[in-house]
């Protein structure tokens, strides 16, 4: 089990609610982005002297242009519906991890400034002066959300509290207080394109080294891409799928799939990057700024279509957010969808009943499968809602023989996150990862208990990473989380091209 | 006409108007703000009938509550069914002739009455017992409450215990609309329950009780699920584009 400066929750075979235990978590920060990762965004470089009056016209500003922050501030009746839906209130028991908790440090400086009731009696609505000390809570606190909307299902209304975290970021990053983890990684896709500082010839050397190491495996020359204009499909993926297990184990999957498809594909060193971090501080201008990378790539490599690989919150981008952030898409083929998802399009072939599969290379595995919560709560796969969670178990079921799911509470649009989305993924908060994760740690403990599960498969670069870190401290192997598409690329029975060594001369000289 | 009849005839006046208008405003506000982005929460429906259909789930049953907390939601509901027969029986006070559909659901209102009651008491407790409810609750919520459970009793005390003039009540509210108020019956019951209910209309529009029109502009619950198919985009960003 890995070191640990605090205490590592205790699994238990019920989920329980612990009791409100206030504060347990107000030590817990990232850390603060310096002014040279603010600025490339458009943000101040630290906290303004005036900080107050410019986060009160920024939320003013907000306010007037998301409806779901306006009405979400207005409409919460206090029932308690949300209080024990957040894996990280179940996991830290501190009550600002309430969903209803966290939107309370917003919406107490929203009826103080912003509604008559507040102005006039403060203390009877719980409306609050807009002070340094609420400011250091909303550091703490809206960096404790993962924004997974796990809260939203059960709201009567549904108040999405990730909506009022991203407001929240935004107005921080617009004094000058921004989250580093975030804002350094957003900097990195603008001036190199791709989260991880990964250049072109990296890339362009890693995928060589995959297409060798497939040759050697199977004897078959799959390619691997890099900027090849005039493709059928453009592959945008997380760029953690280039090098760290178990992810790049999915990106061969992905390129085996293609291979069986007998589509043309390319990735591209412009927009080497699925995930849009955009999102995360709530920024529409940076979200929009991360997106037009994959547009570009698309002119310029004169795809027909483009398919996203396993991320989690890059898909919600591109399913929901990619047509309005920098379509329309009218110069791709009106016959597919875009974006597509892997899922889908592995999926659709094994429909049409091309791709073969040899389930008994995946014997040594017992899975199961985490819904990952932007896939699960907000977006979608295929034709009819709820292609999301059916696509994904339909394909482990066409290449595992053995799966379980885990309790229904926990899966599906009632799915636990993984602790660790929503910008939270960096080694400054590892105590809120490893707690948050309790909830999804759990589940997982009880069908290995009564089912033998020994592997989890997940379609999300963050959930992956994740867990990696974090399931060593509740005393399992990193190894148990693994790729959707690791498991298609284990079990797929791959054709030969004709003459496959002649194949592989002519991909060399391409590259 | 006596004193007492003048100030409740402005006080409902003024409760009409700040009731009317101050949800008016409320409306057009959310109506005029723009939601920017497709956030419905999933899995949602991908036609607008479906989604007329869900928003009918939330509204009819509490479908989210349902799923979210079955105590809450048995005292919420009751309470707010239970408001609604109330509601309805109430109408013939405002109405002459009286709709036959109101005649037939009078008696069902008493029992609405009682239902109202209950759910609000099976409410606040949870305000009290449940620890993580109490955290969240300010005295403006526990307010709330006792004015709705007030209303509730002295609505059903007038029914069961010292009966008042209907006869005289109902014609003091349709005096109202032709500005000719007849004379409102003194007793205390009554004027108290008359008040507590102006005092509702009047903190509606500045309080919680903006969730029922709030509900209907939830852009997780009423949104159609289908960017991919179209374009979705505000006009302050479409400005960005040019
Ligand atoms: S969005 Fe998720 S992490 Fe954030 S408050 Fe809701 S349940 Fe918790
Ligand atoms: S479930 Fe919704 S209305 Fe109820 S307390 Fe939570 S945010 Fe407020």
């Amino acid at each position: 089990m890995a070191k640990a400066t605090f205490e590592v929750p205790e699994l238990s075979q019920y989920l329980d609610v612990p009791p409100v235990t206030p504060q347990t978590m107000a030590h817990s920060k990232p850390f603060v982005a310096k002014p040279e990762f603010q600025a490339p965004l458009g943000f101040p470089g630290e906290l303004m002297d005036d900080w107050q009056e410019k986060a009160l016209d920024k939320m003013g500003e907000l306010l007037g242009k998301y409806r779901s922050l306006r009405v979400y501030l207005d409409s919460c009746v206090k029932c308690g519906s949300c209080t024990d839906k957040c894996h990280y209130y179940l996991g830290t028991k501190d009550p600002k991890n309430m969903p209803v908790g966290r939107q309370d440090l917003m919406r107490k400086v929203y009826r103080r400034y912003f509604t008559l009731a507040g102005k006039l009696f403060p203390k009877l609505v719980g409306a609050e002066d807009f002070t340094k000390d609420v400011l250091d809570d909303w550091y703490s606190y809206f960096h404790q959300c993962s924004q997974c909307r796990r809260c939203s299902v059960f709201c009567p209304y549904g108040i999405d509290t990730a909506e009022i975290s991203m407001a929240a970021r935004e107005i921080m990053d617009s004094i000058g207080v921004g989250q580093k983890y975030c804002n350094e990684i957003i900097s990195k896709v603008y001036t190199i394109g791709n989260n991880l500082g990964l250049p072109g010839p990296a890339l362009k050397d890693t995928l060589e080294g995959l297409e060798e190491d497939v040759y050697d495996d199977t004897g078959v020359a799959v390619r691997y891409p890099l900027d090849e204009v005039g493709a059928d499909i453009l592959l945008v993926t997380p760029s953690a799928d280039f090098f760290a297990e178990p992810h790049v184990d999915g990106l061969i999957g992905y390129g085996k799939v293609f291979h069986e498809a007998g589509v043309t594909w390319t990735l591209s060193s412009h927009a080497s990057e699925a995930a849009n971090f955009g999102m995360f501080i709530g920024s529409y201008d940076n979200m929009r700024r991360v997106a037009q990378r994959i547009r570009e790539a698309a002119i310029e490599l004169k795809v027909k279509r483009i398919v996203f690989g396993e991320c989690g919150h890059a898909w919600r981008v591109a399913y929901s957010f990619l047509n309005t952030l920098v379509g329309p898409w009218d110069f791709l083929d009106p016959r597919y969808p875009v974006p597509q998802h892997i899922c889908e399009f592995t999926y659709n072939l094994i429909q049409e009943g091309k791709l073969t599969f040899d389930k008994g290379e995946n014997d040594d595995k017992v899975l199961t499968y985490h819904d990952s919560c932007n896939v699960a709560r907000a977006s979608r796969m295929g034709d009819t809602p709820g292609g999301q969670f059916e696509i994904p178990r339909a394909i482990i079921r066409a290449t595992c023989n053995h799966f379980f799911d885990m309790d229904e509470d926990t899966i599906r649009d009632r799915t636990f996150c993984c602790g660790g989305g929503g910008g939270l993924l960096t080694d400054d908060l590892m105590e809120l990862r490893v707690k948050g994760a309790k909830p999804r740690v759990e589940a997982l403990n009880n069908v290995m208990l009564e089912k033998g599960v020994t592997h989890m498969a997940a379609i999300c670069a963050i959930c992956k990473s994740q867990f990696t870190k974090v399931l060593p401290y509740y005393g399992m192997e990193m190894d148990q989380i693994v790729s959707l598409h690791q498991l298609v690329s284990n079990a797929i029975v791959l054709t030969p091209a004709l003459d496959d060594e002649d194949d592989e001369e002519e991909a060399e000289e391409a590259a | 006409m006596s004193f007492l009849t003048t100030v409740y005839a402005y006080l409902y006046y003024f409760a009409a108007l700040v009731l009317l208008a101050g949800v008016t405003f409320k409306v057009v506000q959310y109506a005029r703000t723009p939601a920017p982005l497709k956030i419905p929460t999933t899995p949602a429906p991908t036609t607008r009938a479906g989604v007329v259909l869900r928003m009918t789930r939330e509204v009819v049953l509490f479908e989210s509550l349902f799923r979210g907390n079955k105590w809450t939601w048995i005292f919420g509901w009751i309470f707010h069914f239970g408001l609604f027969l109330v509601t309805l029986r109430h109408l013939r006070y405002f109405m002459e002739p009286v709709w036959l559909p109101i005649e037939l659901v009078q008696p069902f209102g008493v029992y609405g009455g009682m239902a109202m009651v209950v759910g609000l008491a099976g409410l606040w407790a949870r305000r009290f017992f449940v620890d993580r409810v109490r955290y969240i609750s300010s005295p403006s919520d526990h307010l709330i409450l006792a004015l709705l459970i007030v209303i509730g009793c002295t609505g059903l005390l007038m029914k069961f215990v010292f009966h008042t003039d209907v006869v005289a009540v109902k014609s003091f509210f349709i005096g109202l609309y032709s500005f000719d108020p007849q004379p409102l019956p003194g007793d205390p019951l009554l004027l108290l329950h008359l008040f507590l209910v102006a005092a509702l209309m009047i903190i509606f529009p500045y309080s919680k009780l903006l969730h029922a029109p709030g509900l209907f502009f939830s852009p997780s619950r009423n949104q159609v699920d289908n960017p991919r198919e179209q374009r979705h985009i505000a006009p302050w960003a479409k400005r960005l584009e040019q």
